[in-house]
């Protein structure tokens, strides 16, 4: 599918070299990370190496890393595994921070995408017992960059804890847990260019978790089962690539911006969160008339992938819940897509959908001549 | 001695296969695509990246339904047997607590099945531990006299990672279905490696390993019957993946892997069981000869092909795995294997604590050679007998 344009990396990135090799030569380990012989220290070593380099992404000790089988599952264990009477939590989060627990408060954002802090503050004011507060580092689906040092300090005021989603912020902008003063911090492997089945979640020294799986003593007692050394071994080395090439991803909004341009040369399409500062790679835009599962539609027959919003909920014809809460009301959302591009797009990609983006909306927009008759 | 020049060459011999297997070469080759050019998100509906990925899970996912007689939806899968274990045993316990709050397993299980009853103790349910024999089953009257009306659950571990035994799974399962109450195994050790039919046997829940069958490590599966339905609470949610019993991304590559292992392990079952079983018990009679008063703990009646657990009185377990510096064994199980005390699982069988310590658990494998074992045997002998003639001075001394 080499002629495929891929612009959903926000669903899944591809995955970076380094980790494709840091993987495979991982695999070729035999030995469980636990095990005392010779094969298990060898196992140990990769896991703990990857512990060192996921540890430098986001500016933390190495012992502050739990490995697990992936952001939603960093994610259920710190808004589940936290010892605290009360959560708030964002109305833009992902599905796995809005569905992991049943009881929470949603703490609503602004028509530019941001988390209302004032609201915050009332909330927290009204709350009684222990609280902790979910707030994502950037939203999956606009890209908004959340100003998570911000409601930190709110939440310290009032003496809650803070867990920040860091998934699709990791590996695009820099991240340092000291600076955002969060207390836990979920990152994903896949979002960021390593293997699919594995993530993590950052926990500052002190803070106490209730292990959600249970069982052998692996991860400080927080996450048992057997470590998955070979998707380890690739999180660590695509934390590293995506570190030191953070310059170029930040270059990306460049490319980025130029698609913007492209675009609004057909329509006035309106970009949601576009004064607020974004993720330099994604951009969620609507085609003024034409349903999302139109465009997707007419987008792959082109060749080219992106999708309505989040890829967990993409068999869903439903509006985003993202946009809902920015006051979108439903048929607009529903003709809005994302694009997201990723560390290896090229320009030619951006030319790509701008030209195909064109031609869908001569064909079925608004402004389209059967628009006019109908 | 050749046969210690020979393996410091070539690093230690591998026999620790219940801890984990090598992955197959022909797995990772199965998988390495999906890390490269066919990396989408198995959950994008709206592009062929997407379909790919979906495409190659769902066949990975009858591979693994057929090698347990099972039907590809009523495969879920995991990030491994771990969460498998506890998915079932908590999802199943949580989800119809309304109809019951007893429990009932066995003393030798895994530890992550165990946390996950302790867990459920702490949230209000009864939880009998099951006896076992001094040949590591358990009996199966004991079992019928356990379940009572608000009985839920029979939760117990297929093939055993210790000492290989193998439960009367078909036994339970009628039982189970008789009285009304749900039948769990944990398979991680037995799928694969033992014929095994969710029909026949009448298994609702059973849980599947993808390192324990020369498949990548971070996957696993749970059988989750579909008729008559056995419903469970997630143990996380998120964006509703695998029919809402477990939420999270699909790891493609990951799942292809644990479909080619299923698939391998099928095709090979019956003629891999056989082999390694000549080379257990030709370990068995190399040991014998050398080390007359050798015991081997569990039944040999049935057990699994791979795996042996030998305690050589007066010495310490521990001792031999660090002095075998060309051999990879272990004293138990992976997980507790940086815990000094003895395994719990071979005092529930009624070994005393010195016995417990001295014993040593070896796993043969699919890529176990029969020369690996013979220079293996010649190994353990020639520690053994070190460390006994040690013990033998030292305790002499203590006596005078």
């Amino acid at each position: 599918m080499n002629d495929t344009v891929y612009l959903d990396h926000n669903a899944t990135t591809t995955p970076r070299p380094a980790a494709i090799a840091a993987v495979s030569s991982a695999l070729s380990l035999t030995g469980n990370a636990s095990s005392v012989h010779r094969n298990g220290r060898l196992a140990r070593r990769a896991v703990e190496d990857a512990r060192d380099q996921v540890a430098a992404l986001v500016g933390v000790d190495a012992n502050d890393v739990l490995f697990t089988g992936g952001g939603t599952e960093a994610n259920n264990l710190a808004l589940n595994g936290a010892l605290v009477n009360q959560r708030l939590i964002s109305a833009i989060e992902h599905p796995s921070g809005l569905q992991a627990t049943e009881t929470f408060k949603s703490v609503g954002v602004n028509a530019n995408g941001q988390v209302d802090l004032a609201e915050l503050d009332q909330l927290l004011n009204q709350s009684e017992g222990s609280v902790l507060v979910s707030v994502m580092l950037a939203n999956n689906e606009t890209g908004v960059i959340q100003p998570v040092a911000d409601v930190t300090n709110v939440a310290k005021s009032h003496g809650a804890l803070v867990h920040c989603d860091a998934i699709q912020g990791a590996g695009k902008i820099p991240v340092n847990m000291a600076e955002l003063g969060v207390d836990l911090l979920s990152l994903s492997a896949h979002k960021l260019g390593g293997p699919q089945g594995v993530g993590a979640l950052i926990v500052k020294p002190g803070i106490d978790l209730q292990a959600q799986l249970r069982g052998g003593g692996q991860e400080q007692r927080k996450r048992a089962g057997t470590e998955n050394v070979a998707g380890i071994a690739g999180f660590g080395a695509a934390a590293t690539a995506a570190r030191v090439e953070l310059d170029a991803m930040a270059g990306i909004s460049d490319m980025r911006n130029r698609l913007i341009d492209g675009v609004r040369k057909f329509a006035s399409t309106r970009i949601y969160g576009e004064t607020s500062p974004r993720l330099p790679n994604t951009v969620c835009l609507s085609m003024p008339g034409v349903s999302a599962e139109t465009q997707l539609m007419a987008f792959d027959l082109a060749g080219v992938c992106v999708s309505a919003g989040s890829a967990c909920s993409s068999g869903k014809v439903e509006p985003s819940h993202v946009l809902a809460a920015m006051g979108v009301d439903d048929d607009e959302a529903l003709s809005a897509i994302r694009v997201s591009l990723g560390w290896n797009s090229v320009a030619s990609d951006v030319e790509r959908f701008v030209e195909v983006w064109g031609s869908i909306f001569a064909k079925a927009g608004a402004g389209s001549n059967r628009a006019l008759v109908g | 001695m050749s046969a210690l020049s020979q393996t410091a060459a070539k690093g230690p011999i591998y026999l620790d296969n219940q801890a984990t297997t090598p992955t197959d070469p022909r797995i990772v080759d199965a998988m390495l695509p999906y890390f490269t050019e066919k990396f989408g998100n198995p959950h994008s509906g709206g592009h062929s990246f997407g379909w790919e990925a979906a495409d190659a899970i769902e066949a990975a996912r009858q591979k693994v339904a057929t090698l347990i007689g099972a039907e590809a939806r009523e495969i879920v899968f995991t990030s491994g047997a771990t969460e498998s274990n506890n998915l079932a045993i908590k999802g199943l316990a949580r989800f119809n607590k309304s109809r019951g709050d007893h429990l009932i397993t066995t003393k030798i299980e895994h530890k992550c099945v165990l946390e996950s009853f302790h867990r459920l103790e702490h949230e209000g349910f009864r939880v009998t531990y099951m006896d076992v024999s001094p040949d590591g089953l358990i009996d199966l009257q004991d079992l019928s006299a356990a379940i009572e009306d608000k009985t839920l659950l029979v939760s117990v571990i297929g093939v055993h990672n210790e000492v290989g035994v193998i439960q009367p799974l078909s036994e339970i399962g009628e039982i189970c279905r008789a009285r009304g109450v749900y039948f769990h195994t944990d398979c991680a050790q037995a799928t694969g490696k033992i014929e095994l039919n969710v029909e026949t046997m009448k298994i609702d829940l059973l849980s599947i390993s993808g390192h324990k069958m020369y498949g990548p490590m971070g996957i696993g599966a749970l059988y989750v019957r579909r008729r008559p339905r056995v419903r469970l609470e997630p143990l996380f949610d998120g964006g509703g993946q695998e029919r809402g019993f477990r939420a999270g991304t699909l790891p493609t590559p990951l799942c292809v892997g644990l479909g080619e292992a299923a698939e391998l392990a099928r095709i090979g079952l019956a003629e891999e069981a056989g082999r390694i079983e000549a080379q257990r018990n030709m370990m068995i009679e190399l040991l014998r000869s050398q080390l007359p008063d050798v015991h081997i703990n569990g039944t040999m009646d049935a057990r699994v092909a791979g795996n042996l657990n030998l305690m050589f009185p007066g010495i310490s377990g521990d001792d031999l795995v660090s002095c075998l510096k060309g051999l990879a064994i272990s004293t138990g199980s992976a997980c507790t294997s940086a815990t000094v005390e003895p395994s719990y699982v071979l005092k529930a069988m009624g070994l005393n604590e010195a016995d417990a310590g001295a014993s040593v658990r070896v796993g043969i494998g699919r890529f176990t050679t029969d020369d690996e074992v013979r220079t293996a045997c010649e190994l353990i002998v020639n520690e053994v007998l070190k460390l006994q003639n040690t013990a033998g001075r030292s305790s002499s001394v203590s006596a005078a």
